[in-house]
């Protein structure tokens, strides 16, 4: 249908509302990538096929991810009338289960994760209560979802709709009070007037920089020059981070709606997404979302009858990490490769094609229809002075709860990792926490009640970057996680400037000789005074960041370095020329599990009889340890 | 005109003039290793580096691009650029040890070869960009090309074969500042 | 695939002559080839009115485009930070072992597999991960890997 004014916007939301809350049940099941790859398509396909061979009354629809990632396959049931029911680690296996007793009328209590009782859309004015009455039997005491430690600090905010719509259904959004953000916008706000709400609002870039999103759009507006340009950075290349490709995958369209507006207050009529290539389903599904808005008349000429034109097109990057720079990114738009350049002219005055281009990221764009619709003071209240609203972090590595977490910014380190997280896993400690990817540092646990927000971790020698948070516990080497990050860079420098192309080569050869028992205390105040010439040096925020990791590692983990260098012993037993694998021969119990595995042969020994390791064969690949179930390989 | 300072001393410059412009107007001396006046500045070297502040905040920026602007404070000789500098030299020595622009350069700056130097290369191509930026904007024949990025970044001509586009005029030999281009240009060039 | 002038022209049609497309054009021809065959790249440089000089730039600069035939199946290993802490990196050599790769990443000589690193695939919940072709295998080990191996060379 066509959309031109409030009355066809409200046609839209009761038509997508009766989609959304169907009087007759729904099997809703999470189907963005991290549910695809737990296995999720052959559950959609099973429910289908059973509602469809046994004439059941009701739908089967797919959506995106609520941020449980460790708990995929999730599937929802909404049924008239009752909480929405969440089901986790539904394998089709389970889901057969489950079908069996939910097509039969009945409440599935196995492989329950949490009810919801209260769906709060955010912009669809106020909480909708989903039953009536009282709970009573098994739902009443069913645990909510902000009952559950990984929900209860979480607020979702640009997540608003993750798990509660079909990304593919313009319908959906709008029921949840979507596009009507850009309506206001479009018929009651001069341009000027959004651009204050925003800059009011303190929203900064959620990409890296943490830039003031006000005062990026107002000098782009200022900027002489046409056509302009606004563009939405889609290329998460931050290795551990991956809010962006679920937001596309669960919500395409509060990013499109935040470009539109952001348009009208720049004064923009074309825009362009740049997208990773390695995301296929989220370029899928930006593609089927942009031709939907087409469609509806949301975007293209004449928006909502009021003059206001705007379209999008569509980029894939070629799989180049720098691409992400705002610089490197516009050249790659243009068809040559991504190297960045200076931005001593600003790209908001100089940019794609060298016209005035506002570049803003996928978590950017989708906070900004929440701003214009519930104004800037209720979003200023949110978060802490300098960094207001919340924030998308990819909580991974060795911790129990792993997903995505979207909370108010201010929350300490400790919460995230403990009561969110739901700690390290057992037998292990907590040593560090790595924030902000590539360009991020790692933060010791001596540091852990400090508070998430941009400042203080740009204090403490790590930024918030992309949002990305690995958990590392007494397992990790932080001689080796520098040596890892600079890998990466070494790998993704587009090799324009000497400091980064042959400086970052350097302070990994320095690094390799601390992990090989070479390396010199002299080597240690080396290594500080490259890594600050680097970050000096560089040509763009690439190489300029890219010594984070080895400058906070050495600032907070000096200890660690030394023993490299002074003792010639890795402490968490990873660099493979400092330790010694062997058999304990008293847990050995002769299992040849180990022999069997060992592409050395290095292992001999008789059945239930203590293994012998030859340490002369052993090529330390660790096939061994990882088979060993008595903990009988030891390494040190 | 616009008016600033370099090193505490007032100097003049015209609108669209860098400060190495003004600089070099001045006789005062920055090193460079990627510019050259016939081409665009490409910013790859960094040699050139200065701190600005600029009333809001002191940063290291290269003076063969940076627009000079009124007030600014320049300076061209302070612990946080010569540590850039003496790296700068420092890796590129290593990789071309017999160019005498690194030699000269190493004894400005006290550096000598350090244990990381790979034994036979002698004459190591900097990727300046020199011979690419000459051929496009010089000669117009653009037959040079870059190819690949980081450490595999190379100056060559697509597929490694000789390329039809070029003019054999040498600009690109007499244009680079390691010697490099004598070992490459057979190999590129029609 | 042969590169034919007619299977060229399909993708070519599709993008008015302007430098801006190169990248798109040349996605457009490695998904059809699985690589940039040299007759592809002049051509598509021709039709766009940009020198070849520019189109291998463009070619070799991203990770995306091989000059090279890969193989029948794509072995992606994630080596991000989440699978790097998960034990990524020996999962990678057992990869790298048994497909007897002799360089960091390569094609197989029957030209079956083609390995290669990625870092992220944005699957961090479930790492360590590696995509096959468009299936993505997470929670491996070196004995999983193996077994991956295994079901794939049968198929």
């Amino acid at each position: 249908m066509q959309i031109k004014t409030l009355e066809d916007m409200q046609t839209a939301k009761k038509l997508g509302l009766a989609q959304l809350y169907p009087d007759k049940p729904k099997i809703l099941v999470g189907m963005a990538t991290c549910g695809l790859a737990a296995g999720a398509q052959k559950v959609f396909d099973l429910f289908q096929r059973k509602a469809q061979h046994e004439h059941w009354d009701g739908v089967v629809e797919k959506t995106g991810c609520i941020g449980f990632c460790y708990k995929e396959p999730l599937v929802d049931f909404i049924l008239p009338d009752k909480p929405r029911l969440t089901y986790e680690q539904v394998t089709p296996d389970v889901a057969e289960e489950l079908w069996s007793e939910i097509s039969a009328g009945k409440i599935p209590e196995k492989h329950f994760l949490a009810r919801l009782d209260i769906d709060d859309p955010i912009l669809d004015g106020g909480p909708r209560k989903l039953y009536k009455g009282k709970l009573k039997g098994f739902l009443a005491k069913a645990p909510r979802y902000e009952d559950l430690d990984f929900f209860k600090l979480q607020r979702h905010l640009a997540m608003r709709n993750c798990g509660f719509v079909d990304p593919d259904n313009i319908l959906h959004y709008i029921a949840r009070g979507g596009y009507f953000a850009l309506y206001k916008a479009l018929t009651e706000m001069a341009p000027e007037e959004v651009i204050e709400a925003v800059t009011v609002a303190g929203l900064r870039g959620r990409g890296g920089g943490g830039f003031p999103t006000g005062v990026k759009w107002a000098s782009c507006r200022k900027a002489q020059g046409w056509p302009k340009y606004v563009l939405c950075n889609a290329d998460e290349g931050d290795p551990g981070a991956y809010m962006d490709r679920s937001l596309i995958e669960g919500d395409p369209h509060a990013i499109l709606e935040g470009m539109l507006i952001g348009a009208y207050a720049i004064g923009s009529s074309e825009g362009y997404v740049y997208v990773r290539a390695e995301y296929p389903l989220a370029v899928k599904t930006l593609q089927r979302s942009i031709l939907a808005a087409r469609e509806a008349g949301l975007l293209g000429e004449n928006i909502f009858g009021t003059g206001f034109s705007f379209d999008i097109k569509l980029n894939l990057g070629g799989g180049a990490f720098v691409c992400g720079e705002s610089t490197a990114l516009m050249a790659s738009i243009e068809g040559k490769p991504g190297e960045p350049r200076a931005k001593y002219v600003h790209t908001v005055d100089k940019g794609l094609w060298n016209r005035p281009s506002n570049l803003n990221n996928v978590e950017t764009w989708a906070n900004v229809p929440l701003i214009i619709a519930k104004g800037a003071d209720w979003y200023r209240d949110i978060g802490t002075e300098g960094s207001k609203g919340t924030k998308i972090f990819s909580l991974v590595g060795q911790v129990k709860n792993v997903g995505l977490v979207e909370v108010p910014m201010g929350i300490s380190i400790k919460d995230m990792v403990n009561l969110i997280g739901g700690g390290v896993p057992e037998t292990k400690e907590f040593k560090a926490i790595q924030i902000g990817g590539p360009s991020g540092g790692c933060i010791p646990r001596e540091l852990w009640d400090l508070p998430i927000d941009f400042d203080s971790l740009w204090d403490a020698g790590a930024i918030m970057g992309s949002g990305g948070m690995i958990v590392m516990d007494d397992s990790t080497c932080m001689v080796d996680v520098a040596k890892f990050f600079l890998d990466f860079l070494i790998d993704e420098s587009c090799g324009k400037c000497i400091p980064c192309r042959l400086g970052l080569k350097r302070m990994r050869e320095i690094l390799e000789e601390f992990s090989t028992g070479k390396g010199t205390v002299a080597d240690l105040d080396e290594l500080q005074s490259l890594a600050e010439a680097v970050k000096d040096g560089s040509l763009c925020a690439l190489g300029g960041s890219a010594p984070n990791p080895v400058l906070s590692t050495l600032r907070y983990f000096r200890e660690e370095y030394e023993a490299h260098v002074l003792r010639r012993k890795c402490p968490a037993a990873v660099c493979k020329e400092l330790i010694t694998y062997s058999i304990n021969q008293e847990l050995c119990n002769g299992c040849t599990a180990c022999v069997q595995e060992c592409p050395q042969g290095a292992i001999t020994g008789e059945k239930k009889k203590p293994h012998q390791l030859n340490a002369a064969l052993c090529i330390k690949c660790g096939a061994c340890h990882e088979v060993c179930k008595f903990k009988a390989v030891e390494v040190f | 005109m616009i008016t600033f300072t370099i090193d505490g001393k007032e100097v003049q410059g015209q609108e669209d003039w860098t400060v190495l412009d003004v600089a070099k107007w001045h006789g005062i001396d920055i090193p460079t290793l990627c510019y050259h006046p016939a081409v665009e500045p490409y910013g790859a070297c960094r040699l050139c580096v200065v701190e600005v502040d600029d009333g809001r905040r002191s940063r290291v920026v290269i003076s063969c691009m940076y627009p000079i602007r009124e007030g600014i404070k320049v300076l061209t000789d302070t612990p946080r650029i010569n540590n850039v500098r003496r790296w700068i030299v420092q890796l590129l020595l290593d990789e071309s040890p017999a160019s005498p622009k690194m030699q000269e350069l190493a004894t400005k700056f006290g550096v000598t070869p350090s244990r990381f130097k790979k034994a036979g290369v002698d004459f190591a191509c900097h990727l300046c960009g020199l011979c690419v930026r000459a051929c496009h904007e010089v000669v117009g024949a653009q037959a040079l090309t870059f190819g690949n990025r980081g450490l595999r970044k190379e100056i060559t001509s697509p597929f490694h074969t000789g390329s039809k586009e070029c003019l054999s005029c040498g600009t690109c030999l007499y244009v680079c500042p390691t010697g490099a281009m004598e070992q490459l240009f057979d190999k590129v060039g029609a | 695939m042969s590169v034919t002038f007619k299977s060229l022209e399909t993708i070519l049609d599709q993008y008015p002559p302007n430098p801006e497309h190169l990248i798109s054009a040349l996605q457009d021809v490695q998904a059809k080839f699985s690589y940039i065959p040299k007759e592809a790249m002049t051509a598509v440089c021709d039709h766009l009115g940009v020198p070849v000089s520019r189109g291998w730039a463009v070619a070799t600069f991203y990770k995306a485009f091989s000059l090279e035939p890969k193989g029948e199946h794509e072995i992606s290993v994630c080596l991000g930070t989440a699978c790097h802490v998960r034990g990524a990196r020996n999962v990678y050599e057992k990869f790298r072992r048994d497909l007897a790769i002799p360089g960091e990443e390569g094609t197989t000589k029957d030209l079956k597999f083609t390995l290669r690193q990625v870092r992220c695939l944005g699957c961090c919940s479930m790492a360590p991960v590696a995509q096959i072709d468009e299936e993505v295998h997470g929670g491996l080990s070196q004995r999983k890997a193996g077994t991956l191996l295994k079901q794939f060379r049968k198929r």
